[in-house]
């Protein structure tokens, strides 16, 4: 068998124990590893009502089937928990190396439980675990953890995964750091792992995945890698100008969004586009383990130097909250990595902040001096320095643009889905986007079906982004597609050169397994309604498949796309029929059989 | 008339971000190109307005044109 390494390591934190077990293949097999096994295996461990910052929620770090072979971008792991944020299964994904090493050091998940009565962190080096005193960096930033359990560790090849002190001091926003600059950004995962009093996980691995079929592999990896290069997106775009070239496009077409969500156009946005990025600040390309297409930016600014801000970044601490300065921008999405923090979340609770001041729900006195105003790029460095640090106002920002607004009562103007900040598209003007956003697993988030691509970018094909037609339809196959991604531990951007056909060899080809594309699409399905089925017993339903206020009943107001609106209620309709589940969006006993679930 | 020409990703290189252009009546988006030296086989995205369009697309007086070769996603 290739793939998977075939073993779990299980961490009792308070019993500081723990324990290899073998891979349930029989699971696997339907749910294939990542974000697919991880979710079955927290939805069957533990209990829906488990307090999601508490002993009794569990962390799973999964790699995929393919993480660490030589299928092209095999760098992915997924961590999986409850979401201290909102309550749904968190999933939060990331690249780099640490995830292939975990491979190479022989396994395909780990598995933490419980609560260490003081901070630690994890030591692998192949078979040989450790857990070991973390008291001398317990309140250091992720850089400096990296660097002192690398060097505790004593091999430069290790790998560190940290947090820093936002997920120390429990922030619903705080990230679980890798290789210095790649985030398991969202949905508050890096608090989950502060609650358990962990601090980082090295490992070292020297061991290496195998290939059931490397013959078929070796023909199966030529043809997707001379597919991504021949692709216009990852072959060109990605690699010459990182995801921001999409600031752009985005901006061009009239739905990208400005002052917290206010304006959709920004006449400015070329000031922090990938174009400018790559003229004035880019040093080099930073790719992730394997990667062919090679988004990833590394650049200076302002004297110092680290990854670049990509689209999402550029955005949410740019035109979102009224700013130009690409400086000021690098220096918070260093700020992020460095202190454990999503920007995306993070950038849009300054974004909502920003507005609660203009509206006069906050109040100056409560600032302690800090501005918080949209434009003002000193002031929002400094924000994302309290957030973290829990200082101040701070303290209140940490919990989210939801928790924060509502404590306003003004909870409409976060632009959140199921409390979680929405990335930088107006869904308002690009239909597939409105529904995706709307039933995303996770609450608001982009990757979980991306339909810009198709609505947008006109890939695999073009669709009319103001057109219903095909959507409920698309967006299903998106979902179930990305889910497959995700489980099998590639980057979801392969899929601008690659499509389901091409999944389905190089899985076929690493574990000798026989998937038709139905059956591999089958298994994105089955995760996507396991994931489901735990946010219903969590509380959420068909209503909470919506939009944020302003998105949901106002058209946009000025710029390109002028006037247009979504028509979430048709396209929700017509979804929950295509997902075989039932008016109230509940899955149908018929579809979980026909599943398997 | 008069339209608004605004130039993204690699069609910068040797061109220039944004220009205004004179145009005939009755200029297709497949003129703008001609005059830009693109072939229509490298345009990926072509917006007028913010709107998808065909380089057969007839143009208006005070129309803004913004043309992507194929790049990236976010
Ligand atoms: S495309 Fe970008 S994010 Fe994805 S694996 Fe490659 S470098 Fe990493």
């Amino acid at each position: 068998m290739g793939g998977y390494t075939g073993k779990i390591l299980r961490i009792n934190l308070a019993e500081g124990k723990t324990s290899t077990e073998p891979l349930n293949m029989e699971l696997a097999k339907k749910y294939l590893g990542g974000r697919g096994l991880a979710g079955k295996m927290f939805a069957d461990e533990v209990a829906s009502d488990v307090d999601a910052l508490s002993p009794g929620n569990k962390l799973f770090i999964a790699a995929g089937v393919l993480t660490g072979t030589n299928a092209p971008t095999p760098s992915r792991y997924m961590v999986v928990t409850k979401s201290p944020l909102n309550g749904v299964i968190a999933s939060s994904n990331s690249g780099g190396y640490w995830g292939a090493e975990l491979k190479f050091a022989g396994y395909d998940m780990l598995v933490l439980e419980g609560k260490s009565d003081h901070p630690v962190y994890i030591s692998i080096k192949d078979g040989e675990v450790e857990i070991k005193d973390a008291g001398k960096v317990w309140g250091k930033d992720v850089y400096e953890t990296t660097d002192a359990l690398k060097q505790e560790f004593g091999d430069d090849k290790a790998k560190v995964l940290a947090i820093g002190p936002a997920g120390e001091n429990l922030s619903l926003m705080a990230a679980i750091v890798n290789d210095l600059y790649r985030a398991a950004g969202r949905t508050g995962v890096g608090a989950v792992m502060g609650s358990k009093n962990l601090k980082g996980i090295v490992v070292r691995g020297t061991g290496k995945v195998e290939n059931a079929n490397p013959d078929q592999m070796k023909e199966v990896v030529a043809n997707s890698l001379r597919k991504i290069r021949e692709n216009g997106v990852t072959g060109q775009g990605l690699p010459t100008y990182g995801s921001a070239v999409l600031v752009n496009i985005i901006n061009e077409t009239g739905v990208y969004p400005v002052n917290n969500f206010q304006g959709s156009y920004d006449p400015e946005a070329d000031l922090i586009s990938g174009e400018t990025l790559t003229e004035k600040y880019l040093l080099k390309k930073h790719p992730c383990y394997r990667c062919p297409i090679a988004c990833g930016r590394y650049s200076k600014w302002d004297g110092k130097e680290g990854a670049g801000p990509e689209y999402e970044t550029a955005w949410v601490f740019g035109s979102d909250c009224g700013i130009h300065d690409f400086d000021a921008i690098h220096e918070a999405n260093d700020l992020c990595n460095k202190l454990g923090l999503d920007t995306i979340s993070v950038g849009g609770t300054i974004a909502a902040g920003m507005e609660l001041v203009q509206r006069g729900y906050i109040k100056p006195e409560e600032l302690d001096g800090t501005t918080l105003e949209f434009g003002n790029a000193k002031g929002m460095v400094e924000w994302v320095r309290k957030i973290a640090y829990v200082e101040g106002l701070g303290a209140k920002m940490a919990m989210g643009s939801y928790n924060l607004a509502e404590s306003y009562g003004a909870p409409e103007l976060s632009m959140s889905v199921k409390k979680q900040e929405l990335p930088a598209y107006d869904p308002r003007g690009i239909q597939g986007q409105a529904l995706s956003y709307a039933t995303s697993n996770r609450g608001g988030c982009h990757v979980r079906g991306y339909m810009i691509s198709p609505e947008i970018l006109g890939l695999p094909e073009k669709l009319d982004r103001n057109s219903l037609e095909g959507k409920a339809t698309w967006t299903k196959i998106f979902q179930d597609l990305t889910a497959v991604i995700d489980a099998v531990g590639l980057c979801l951007f392969s899929s601008f050169a690659l499509g389901l056909t091409d999944y389905t060899a190089l899985v076929n080809a690493v574990t000798g397994f026989n998937y038709t594309d139905e059956e591999l699409l089958a298994c994105g399905e089955r995760i996507w309604n396991v994931e489901r089925l735990h946010n219903l017993k969590v509380g959420y339903s068909a209503v909470d498949d919506t939009l944020p206020k302003r998105l949901l009943n106002d058209p946009i107001s000025s710029g390109p796309s002028k006037g247009q609106m979504h028509n979430l209620p048709e396209l929700l309709v017509q979804y929950y029929a295509e997902r075989g589940w039932d008016k109230a969006g509940v899955p149908t006993p018929e579809r979980l059989n026909m599943l398997g679930i | 008339m008069r339209v608004t020409v605004k130039l993204f990703a690699t069609f910068r290189d040797g061109r220039f971000k944004v220009e205004e252009k004179n145009l005939s009546e009755d200029s297709q988006v497949l003129d703008v190109l001609q005059l830009l030296n693109i072939l229509p086989e490298e345009v990926a995205i072509c917006l007028v307005n913010g709107r998808d369009v065909k380089e057969q697309h007839v143009l208006n007086d005070g129309d803004t044109i913004a043309l992507f070769p194929p790049v990236g996603g976010g």
